[in-house]
């Protein structure tokens, strides 16, 4: 807004008016202001967890109405942490942590880099690239499902049309080996145009004098990019890998829809193991128990993280 | 720029860097492609072996989405003519149309919970952001950290009293218990994007209104706001996809009174049997206007989906 | 549509009823709840003569089997007033009873002259009682089901496979006396061309997020002597649940899966099964009865073109695994005696003997032991020999935690191969003998 117009919205508003109506004070004004937003998280996002840590120390079931809540201490924490059942959903989560982060800082920067030879085009590209993102990942991974179907999937038929395989060779949902890497392909497969982007957005936002000085200095390419490329782009890198490791701890429903944490219990990442725990056996104490250890686990992680992330940035 | 600049790429670096992109483009582009193609096959080639590039486009899959059918004898058919295009189509397999199907339900609880909360957290975040941009509180940086932290929690975690809360307060499987608990999950997303929308709007504007005796509301409400119109708009857009998307707290907390599509979609079941064309049209339905969104969205996109953190 | 004509006359009937009658009872608008399959269909039809003479109106809330499970109980457990009558399945009824989410059933049976001594004996213990063999009711029986066999009888009787069949085998390609036998066939028929075509032996149940792979694996422990507990001294599982016989029977099950089924029928259940039979993949499914009506229907491999089986006997035994559901008041409803009043019509002869007609398997034993029954259908004397031999997973009102481990280590065991059949059902014992430790009743 112009400062034209601003004079001409002073002009309309009557100033008697104005100055009748007595403002709020600003302090008041921004409490008003934020209240209701404190006020809406803290009955959504406090209050429960709160109860949650209550019901952490009960053997409460939400599908017992009729049996007495009893406490019983830390055993539900104890219990977790000595489950070796759990420690198997940990070790999927971990496998599909590492690979989907790597794959994706990999190919995102890579796109990222080759988007930034500023070619003809590459705003449409760009876009098109980061359409699944934006996706449903229930409804998407439900899709794949059938991308996946030996023979008739378009997965296989690819596979198998570039590597002579025969389609119905192998199946990527139903093999032992191969059905952790199925969850990790389609995850890569959405989420590398995220990485992508912040790559992209780090490149763009190393001056043109850096490399020019470098190119004075008759270093090599290969020189410049170590030098200078990668070190400008770490701290977006980092920060990309803390959003994609936040979300993909939380993982759920793109891998309920893909395999159902299957073959066995393969690909049962914590989220559904902890849905199985609270919605199907409705053990409401223990997985309460069960989800804070994960609050706490993905905080301290992060906390840690940042720390990281920051001390990069001050370099 | 001169054809010698050390950092305009030369043009064979271009046209090798244009194709790679373009390559992975359209592979990336391919599960797409196959989900709005499959919606206009028939079932049998939706399954054919090996996959069917070129087919016969039919409407069935859009027909058995929002019908539901039910088998028909050749004789029954015969004696009941089918009368329309529609249950022509499905004749065809003897089959009837007995009425219509839940899709259209869902896809509208979507769009009810998904606009009723993206207003809401809208709303709110722009008042909350606006005080965390221009006043001073006391444990600001806390207050906004807390506010993002919410994002942090696994969602099946926070699902756990949730659903022992709706239960107790009978928002189970109600559009307002999904409005408010969406509204409060995109509340973080809401204020970090908008303050800093906020924050790149020069403060002379408002001291200039506030001494020609605007109250400080009226700054807020007639300078601010229609300055941070295309933040708020792009905003909203963020949080509608996201509301638009969200399959966990959806599966857990509604059923059949506000189920929304994720959850629905993977559940459409033909006579017998998933019936992938239907699958893949009510897909074909829900996800197009993500993507025309984020076709509009583009130049957003990065402050969007990084809460602000990373803008350009 | 001519759907929509039918209710609309139903509707128009049913003002007229209450203008005539009245206002004895205002008309309710009753839901009711079941899977997202054929026979809810027959009932949707069949529940039009319901609306007709009572003035209720119904509507429906079918759930895909792979999510029945998960969105009915938590719709019990929320408290939900979705359902007003639940057609849950069977192995809900001890949690559904206990926490009172059912409507108890024994005075308004009495009230009303509905006998369960009228229904089959193992629907009645299987879909209402709770607990099991006391006279304690919770459901009325609404649609017998058990698991079968399906075969591709246009193949089994080529002659050139009936000769090849012979030579190799020695005895007629026919209906398998055993378990064996079972998987000679389908061995003989993996991977064979079939008009062009590459087929495969069978379909199996190997489903691993809600119940597929453990009402599929419990059809051959049961027959090669698998028991949940000691039949004298209940919740001891040791020995019975993890005996060498019955790690036999899992081994043979991972060996069907291996040899015989298509590639990629590692997460399958009712619905792919189906796909995978009626699209000529494979020559013989496991699936439950409810099916039959459908195959027998089919245009491709309808009519004389398959057969059906009971589950062949083992080595240890003859049974076959209980499906099916009962039909429930849900406590929470408010239209309450609207609901019986479903309950109450559903349950009459002439009700039930059309629900068989048109495609529910009744469990009224007026219709399926009427003479002509068992040549109603070409599956019908299947349905009845089947029903003679049932055997139900846990209905206790752990029964979710009973199911979650038996389907992760079986679906280990047999589709991931990890680990050995002893070890599975070793590891079954300990999470069971763990369940039922937590429930007080070890």
């Amino acid at each position: 807004m112009s400062k034209v117009a601003m004079d001409r919205l002073a002009e309309a508003t009557p100033q008697r008016l104005a100055r009748g109506v007595r403002g709020l004070s600003d302090r008041a004004l921004a409490w008003i202001f934020v209240g209701p937003t404190i006020v809406l998280l803290l009955a959504i996002n406090i209050f429960p967890l709160i109860w949650t840590i209550g019901l952490s120390f009960t053997n409460f079931r939400v599908n017992r109405p009729n049996e007495d809540i009893r406490f019983v201490g830390t055993q539900n924490y104890t219990r977790i942490l000595t489950d070796t059942d759990i420690w198997l959903s940990m070790q999927a989560t971990a496998h599909f942590l590492f690979w989907t982060l790597f794959l994706q800082i990999v190919i995102g920067f890579w796109l990222a880099w080759l988007i930034n030879r500023k070619f003809r085009g590459n705003d449409l590209w760009t876009t098109i690239i980061v359409l699944p993102m934006m996706l449903s990942p229930a409804v998407v991974g439900n899709f794949w499902t059938f991308l996946y179907q030996p023979q008739i999937g378009l997965f296989n038929y690819a596979v198998g049309f570039l590597t002579g395989q025969d389609p119905s060779s192998f199946s990527m949902i139903a093999d032992v080996s191969l059905a952790p890497w199925s969850i990790v392909i389609v995850d890569t497969w959405m989420w590398t145009p995220f990485v992508m982007l912040i790559c992209l957005a780090g490149l763009r936002s190393i001056p043109d004098s850096i490399y020019e000085a470098a190119e004075c200095d008759r270093a090599s390419p290969f020189r410049q990019f170590w030098t200078i490329t990668v070190p400008m782009v770490l701290p977006f890198l980092m920060l990309a890998v803390l959003f994609r490791g936040i979300e993909n701890f939380k993982m759920f429903d793109l891998v309920v829809q893909l395999t159902g944490g299957g073959p066995g219990s393969l690909t049962e990442v914590t989220s559904i193991n902890l849905k199985r725990e609270a919605f199907e056996k409705w053990r409401t104490g223990y997985s309460s128990a069960y989800a804070i250890i994960l609050f706490v686990t993905v905080y301290g992680l992060a906390a840690i993280y940042v720390k990281a992330l920051n001390r990069v940035k001050q370099r | 720029m001169s054809s010698f600049s050390v950092t305009e790429p030369s043009p064979t670096q271009k046209w090798v860097a244009g194709t790679l992109v373009a390559l992975y483009a359209l592979v990336a582009l391919m599960p797409l492609v196959w989900i709005i193609a499959t919606g206009f096959k028939s079932p049998s080639d939706a399954i054919a072996y090996p996959p069917k590039l070129l087919f016969e486009p039919t409407v069935e899959g859009y027909v058995n989405l929002f019908t539901t059918q039910t088998r028909a004898t050749p004789e029954a058919l015969a004696a009941n003519p089918p009368e329309t295009w529609y249950e022509r189509i499905v004749a065809e397999n003897n089959q009837t149309i007995v009425g219509p199907s839940r899709f259209g339900e869902r896809f509208l609880n979507s769009v009810i919970i998904g606009f009723g909360s993206t207003f809401l957290s809208v709303f709110l975040g722009t008042f909350a952001a606006y005080a965390f941009s221009r006043f001073k509180i006391p444990l600001k940086d806390d207050l906004l950290f807390f506010i993002l932290s919410t994002r942090m929690m696994p969602p099946i975690a926070v699902a756990i009293p949730i659903f022992l809360m709706y239960r107790a307060a009978g928002l189970s499987d109600t559009h307002a218990g999904m409005i408010l608990l969406y509204t409060a999950v995109n509340l973080s997303l809401s204020v970090w994007l908008l303050k800093g929308f906020i924050d790149e709007i020069p403060v002379e504007y408002e001291e200039a209104a506030l001494i020609d005796g605007y109250t400080r509301f009226q700054a807020f409400w007639k300078v601010v706001l229609p300055q941070a119109a295309t933040g708020i708009a792009s905003t909203a857009i963020f949080c509608l996809i996201f509301a638009w998307n969200e399959y966990a707290f959806a599966v857990l907390l509604t059923s059949g009174q506000a189920q929304t599509a994720p959850p629905f979609i993977p559940t459409i079941i033909g006579i017998g049997g998933q019936d992938w064309p239907a699958v893949a049209a009510g897909a074909t339905l829900f996800l197009l206007p993500v993507m025309v969104f984020t076709i509009l969205l583009r130049k957003h996109l990065l402050r969007g989906i990084t809460f602000g953190a990373v803008r350009k | 549509m001519r759907g929509h004509l039918a209710t609309l006359a139903a509707a128009g009937t049913c003002l007229a009823g209450i203008g005539l009658s009245t206002a004895s009872a205002s008309a309710a608008d009753l839901t009711l709840c079941w899977a997202a399959w054929d026979p809810a269909n027959a009932l949707v039809e069949l529940s039009k003569d319901f609306e007709k003479e009572s003035g209720h109106k119904m509507s429906f809330e079918f759930v895909p089997w792979p999510n029945f499970a998960d969105r009915m109980l938590n719709e019990l457990n929320s408290g939900g007033k979705l359902c007003d009558l639940l057609i849950g399945d069977s192995q809900w009824i001890g949690g559904a009873a206990e926490n009172g989410q059912y409507l108890k059933l024994n005075e308004f049976f009495d009230a009303n002259g509905i006998k369960m001594d009228d229904f089959i004996p193992a629907t009645v213990v299987g879909y209402a009682q709770w607990p099991k063999n006391t006279p304690n009711y919770w459901a009325l029986p609404a649609f017998g089901d058990v698991v079968g066999w399906t075969y591709r009888k246009d193949w089994f009787s080529r002659p050139e496979l009936q000769e090849e069949f012979k030579t190799k085998y020695g005895r007629d390609l026919g209906v398998p006396a055993n378990l064996d036998e079972l998987k000679d066939i389908a061995e003989f028929f993996q991977g064979r061309e079939i008009d062009g075509k590459t087929v495969y032996g069978a379909a199996l149940y190997t489903e691993r997020g809600s119940e597929g792979i453990t009402m599929g694996v419990t059809n051959i422990l049961y027959n090669y002597g698998f028991k949940y507990e000691n039949p004298d001294k209940p919740y001891d599982l040791a020995g019975f649940v993890n005996s060498p016989d019955a790690a036999k029977g899992l081994e043979f099950y991972k060996a069907l899966y291996d040899c015989c089924t298509p590639p990629g029928a590692s997460d399958w259940y009712m619905s792919e099964n189906i796909d995978a039979y009626k699209s000529g993949q494979v020559a013989m499914q496991m699936n439950f009865a409810f099916i039959w009506p459908g195959v027998h229907a089919d245009p491709t491999v309808g009519g004389d073109k398959s057969g059906y089986f009971p589950n062949p006997p083992g080595p240890n035994g003859h049974f076959a695994q209980l499906g099916g559901q009962g039909i429930s008041v849900v406590a929470n409803t408010d239209e309450k005696d609207a609901a019986l009043a479903y309950i109450q019509w559903f349950a009459q002869p002439d009700v039930q003997k059309k629900w068989w007609s048109v495609g529910g398997y009744s469990a009224l034993r007026s219709v399926v032991e009427d003479p002509s029954f068992a040549t109603s259908q070409p599956y019908a004397q299947t349905f009845l020999d089947s029903m003679a031999i049932v055997k139900d997973f846990w209905a206790e009102p752990a029964y979710a935690s009973l199911l979650q481990p038996m389907q992760r280590r079986v679906h280990d065991y047999v589709v991931a191969g990890n680990g050995t059949a002893q070890e599975a059902l070793d590891g079954l014992v300990e999470d069971w003998t763990e369940v039922f430790e937590d429930e007080g009743k070890l």
